[in-house]
């Protein structure tokens, strides 16, 4: 069964896709614990591809017995195992939260949500494990599709966004398709390893050229880097809160590893960093991105639009890593890929939990009795923010550091500044929330202090309204882990992330 | 030289506090059992640390390596003479704040107490991190711990006032530890290393001039903003909108005492004097840290709240300390490493007398202060001595601190810094004499009804006066601080004449 490991992952989704409906048209009530269990089969498969990979190297599975380069095949190398082992963690912590979540927002359509939040997963699943070109585009096309209905459904903005996010996704996904028309025209070849052994021999050729830019040019869409970030903000906010915490941590990363996928693995490294000056473009635009999105994010008063724009921001370190092009950097990379995964996902959960609750996620709402009604919520919310700025020991502050260990070997100090500031910007939009929540006093914002008295304005008899457990586990679960995972990040580093590090690099 | 051992007694020095704050939570409700919690906690790290000198006075130094935090970087602790040097004296002054915070909150039926408590031994511990750091990413772990962990006790208030405040002081020290991290990566791209060593661990690196003058004003920044050398001083007045004995432990402590220790990590165990030199920056930290003093003296002139003036004389002080790193010499820094601990127990005591008058007579402004002498004969006695120490005067302690560095100056021939520090004496003379003149000799029958404040609060306040005499007479007295301070001061600056 091992050997089946790399299909086993997204063939355990995909089924669970398609049983999903029918067990929710023999009982309702089938539909959720159906969903569940297929995640967290393949969440365990993955967590033993993972460990097959590190004891036995990478493996290569040849779909329907046809060899490569004629037949689809599908690969479980560091990356690709490290990359589902993340998507799968954070689906199946969201998937335990969202049931009530979804219960509250959807009750009509939790059969649909789920079952296409599987098929979400499918597609990234795929993306990552395929080794052939054309199929990695039939997944993110697969993904993309799930991605516009889960947004549809949301509030009633939303049918709008997904309509902007289809628009802009479809062209992304289309300057992919033109990219990899161009690429097979020279090297006749679809097979990720197979076009890379031939390309250095063609890699001078105008083609190879014209399709490199264009699949930056649509993964940089499809990753969200800025300027092409403006489908984002209204799709995450509009988007269920479950929606949103499924796509968020993971959406963009996705174009983010098949943009390290193309340019270090495909390519030559020192191909798109020396001879085309595509990685010091990456660079630039990271560099934007960081500070537009921190700003944005100042100014939002709506924590889910908050998030969205702090996304942007933070594709921009990853982009950051990507484009410096050193082995410190790609590390960072893939380890911001992984911690913010968990932190944007935990901030969503967040939002989820006081939706639920309040019925709103208006910051200039918040006040001091949100502390006393959910104290677990907003503690995992703190540590979330702290890892979000970058404070040691938590998971934040080590792939920044890495980054900017990466930046200063590459003597660009203009990023070393840029990822330092932007800490303090990210400080200030977190605080200014938690702030509200733990000192403000809720009846006086904003009025003369002058003889107030901090204990009468604090209502003391607050009810408690926080979440029942299958919400508050997942969230503390990634709060507390920040925690852990930056602890523990050398283990990581070492262990997995040094393997994923191309030999060219 | 230093024999290393493994030993997980600074872990445990560093732990126990951190261990009582689930306690303390959890008696919330329960106040003596709550304060009961803070005191077991303060005594077990003091007697932890203290267990840790003689080996440190022997050159033994305990170490342990508790993870790794990035590869070959690991989160440790070592036990090295000026690390202990440091933890003896926060963990020993925590113990009597423990009590005097216990007067305090009691006194003024302050809200919130518990996330007060709990919030002071998060502090400690990150001090403790601070002291015992073995290498600069473990440093910024525990300095970014210390500063969030104050930040509750700044807004403790949480008027407009303590959160503007708490605003302030949150963005000059988070902007502090963010160009901490830049100083560290850069460091750590250079020399390959983060491990502090006596002498310098850019000692063997062969440096731009670039590339050092950046590099330490980078680290400036970094440690300069808890520090409080000027122009980044200005959160620490502000900050003193916290509750007395936040300001007491932390803002003459704790906090402050944290940066002018990062100073002195970063001259004597990442640049080393060599490099210094080499460089010209200790000229460059010893023009900031004479101006700091002059100019701070002369603000606090003008300051009539009592806790303000005191927050700006703590800003000169502290440069006195910087100025004794930045002299390089074998007297100037033992004289900048006993000022730590002789400032810190008398301006302790200071804090501690501004806040037993607010608890009991509600007035912060020295101009109401007319006649309080005869009101509070106690703390007023202490006040005077903690006054004429940081004067300078003998026998207080801070005389002795003084004498070193006067000493130091002249060692390295800078007679402008000895002409500063004479006159920094006589402007301390003139901004706590008047205030001791209007206590005592000044009549008024504002304060006729009023008699001393709680024992908790004043049997604190007089012991570190006591010790600020005793420390005086004798420098080595119980905790061979003198012996420690030329140790340090020996390893560091070993390997040059100056």
């Amino acid at each position: 069964m091992i050997e089946h490991l790399p299909i086993l992952i997204p063939l355990t989704l995909l089924m669970g896709a398609l049983l999903t409906p029918l067990a929710g048209a023999l009982r309702r009530s089938f539909a959720y614990p159906a969903a569940l269990v297929s995640i967290l089969a393949a969440c365990g498969l993955s967590f033993l591809g993972l460990h097959q990979v590190l004891v036995r190297g990478t493996m290569r599975y040849h779909l329907g017995g046809w060899v490569p380069p004629i037949g689809i095949e599908y690969v479980l190398d560091p990356l690709a195992s490290f990359m589902t082992v993340v998507i799968l963690t954070v689906g199946a912590l969201v998937f335990v939260h969202s049931r009530d979540v979804v219960q509250n927002e959807l009750p009509e359509k939790m059969v649909p949500f789920f079952s296409v939040s599987l098929l979400l997963l499918t597609g990234f699943c795929g993306i990552v494990l395929t080794g052939d070109l054309f199929n990695l585009y039939v997944f993110l096309e697969i993904s993309s599709l799930a991605a516009y209905a889960l947004i549809a459904v949301g509030e009633k903005p939303s049918p709008v966004a997904a309509f902007r996010y289809l628009l802009v996704g479809t062209i992304g996904a289309s300057f992919f398709l033109l990219g990899l028309g161009f690429l097979y025209m020279i090297t006749g070849s679809l097979n990720i390893a197979d076009v890379a052994d031939i390309l250095p021999s063609v890699v001078s050729e105008p083609p190879v050229v014209v399709g490199l830019v264009l699949i930056v040019t649509g993964l940089a869409i499809k990753m969200a880097l800025f300027p092409m970030h403006g489908w984002l903000p209204d799709a995450y906010t509009y988007a269920p809160s479950a929606g949103s915490a499924l796509i968020a941590p993971i959406g963009t990363k996705i174009g983010a590893y098949v943009l390290i996928r193309i340019l270090f693995y495909l390519f030559d490294p020192n191909y798109s960093r020396l001879q085309l000056p595509l990685t010091s473009i990456v660079i630039w635009l990271s560099i934007a991105g960081i500070l537009f999105g921190s700003i944005m994010a100042m100014a939002q008063k709506e924590l889910k639009r908050m998030l969205a724009y702090s996304s942007v921001a933070q594709i921009g370190y990853i982009g950051l890593g990507i484009g410096l092009a050193n082995p410190l950097g790609l590390v960072g990379a893939v380890l911001h890929t992984l911690n913010h995964a968990f932190m944007k996902g935990g901030l969503f959960l967040v939002v989820g939990n006081l939706r639920t609750r309040l019925g709103h996620s208006t910051i200039p709402l918040f006040d001091q009795t949100l502390r006393k009604a959910m104290p677990w919520t907003m503690a995992s919310y703190s540590l979330m923010a702290l890892s979000m700025v970058g404070i040691p020991p938590t998971a934040g502050f080590f792939s920044k550091w890495y980054l900017v260990l990466a930046a200063i070997e590459d003597s660009n100090w203009t990023a070393v500044g840029m990822i330092l500031l932007s800490s303090l910007l990210t400080a200030v939009y977190f605080f200014r929330v938690l702030e509200r929540v733990y000192v403000r006093n809720s009846s006086s914002t904003g009025e003369s202090g002058e003889g107030m008295n901090p204990r009468e304005t604090m209502p003391s008899d607050v009810e408690s309204m926080e979440v029942n457990a299958s919400m508050l586990v997942p969230t503390l679960v990634i709060g507390g882990g920040l925690v852990v995972l930056g602890l523990l990040n050398t283990v990581i580093v070492t262990e997995v992330l040094m393997r994923v590090i191309p030999p060219g690099l | 030289m230093a024999e290393l051992y493994t030993s997980y007694i600074p872990f445990f020095a560093v732990a126990i506090s951190l261990l009582a704050v689930p306690f303390i939570l959890l008696s919330s409700r329960k106040r003596n059992l709550r304060e009961f919690w803070t005191i077991i906690a303060s005594l077990g790290k003091f007697g932890l640390v203290l267990s840790l000198l003689p080996d440190a006075l022997a050159h033994r130094v305990a170490q342990v390596e508790l993870l790794q935090i990035s590869p070959g970087i690991g989160l440790a602790l070592r036990a090295d003479p000026l690390g202990v040097f440091f933890a003896l004296i926060a963990s020993g002054l925590w113990v009597f704040t423990s009590f005097y915070s216990i007067g305090y909150m009691r006194g003024l039926a302050e809200h919130k107490q518990t996330r007060y408590f709990a919030s002071f031994a998060v502090c400690l511990s990150a001090t403790m991190g601070i002291a015992f750091s073995a290498n600069i990413l473990t440093f910024l772990t525990f300095y970014e711990m210390l500063t969030l962990a104050t930040y509750p006790l700044v807004i403790h208030k949480e008027t407009p006032e303590a959160i503007s405040a708490g605003r302030k002081y949150l963005l000059y020290t988070l902007s502090a530890g963010v160009l901490l991290i830049g100083a560290t990566a850069w460091t750590y791209n250079v020399a390959g290393s983060l491990d502090f060593r006596a002498g310098g661990l850019l000692n063997d690196v062969s440096l731009p001039a670039g590339t050092a003058t950046g590099l330490f004003i980078l680290f400036l920044c970094g440690v300069g903003v808890k520090a409080a050398i000027m122009p980044l001083h200005s959160w620490l007045p502000t900050a003193m909108a916290a509750p007395t004995p936040v300001s007491a432990l932390l803002h003459a402590v704790a906090v402050v005492k944290a940066g002018v220790f990062g100073v002195m990590r970063v001259v004597g165990f990442v640049f080393g004097p060599n490099v210094m030199i080499a460089f010209g920056l200790n000229d460059l930290l010893g023009i900031l840290a004479g101006l700091t003093i002059v100019v701070a003296s002369l603000l606090a002139l003008r300051e009539d709240n009592l806790k303000r003036r005191l927050a700006y004389s703590t800003v000169g002080h502290l440069s006195y300390i910087v100025l004794g790193a930045a002299l390089l010499s074998p007297s100037g820094f033992t004289g900048g490493l006993m000022h730590i601990a002789t400032h810190a127990t008398m301006k302790i005591t200071l804090f501690f007398c501004a806040g037993a008058i607010y608890v009991n007579v509600h007035k912060e402004n020295i101009s109401e202060l007319d006649g309080i002498g005869k009101a509070m004969p106690w703390t007023m006695g202490a006040f005077t001595v903690g006054a004429i120490g940081l004067a300078g005067v003998p026998p207080v302690n801070g005389f002795v601190s003084k004498w070193f560095l006067g000493a130091g100056t002249l060692e390295s021939g800078n007679v402008g810094a000895l002409l500063i520090l004479l006159v920094s004496g006589l402007l301390n003379a003139g901004y706590f004499f008047p205030i001791i003149h209007k206590a005592f000799f000044k009549n008024s029958t504002r304060f006729e009804k009023y008699g001393e404040a709680s024992k908790l609060m004043v049997l604190p306040l007089v012991a570190t006066a006591i010790l600020s005499v005793l420390f005086g007479l004798w420098p080595n007295l119980f905790l061979r601080l003198y012996d420690l301070s030329t140790s340090i001061a020996m390893s560091v600056l070993g390997g040059t004449a100056r």
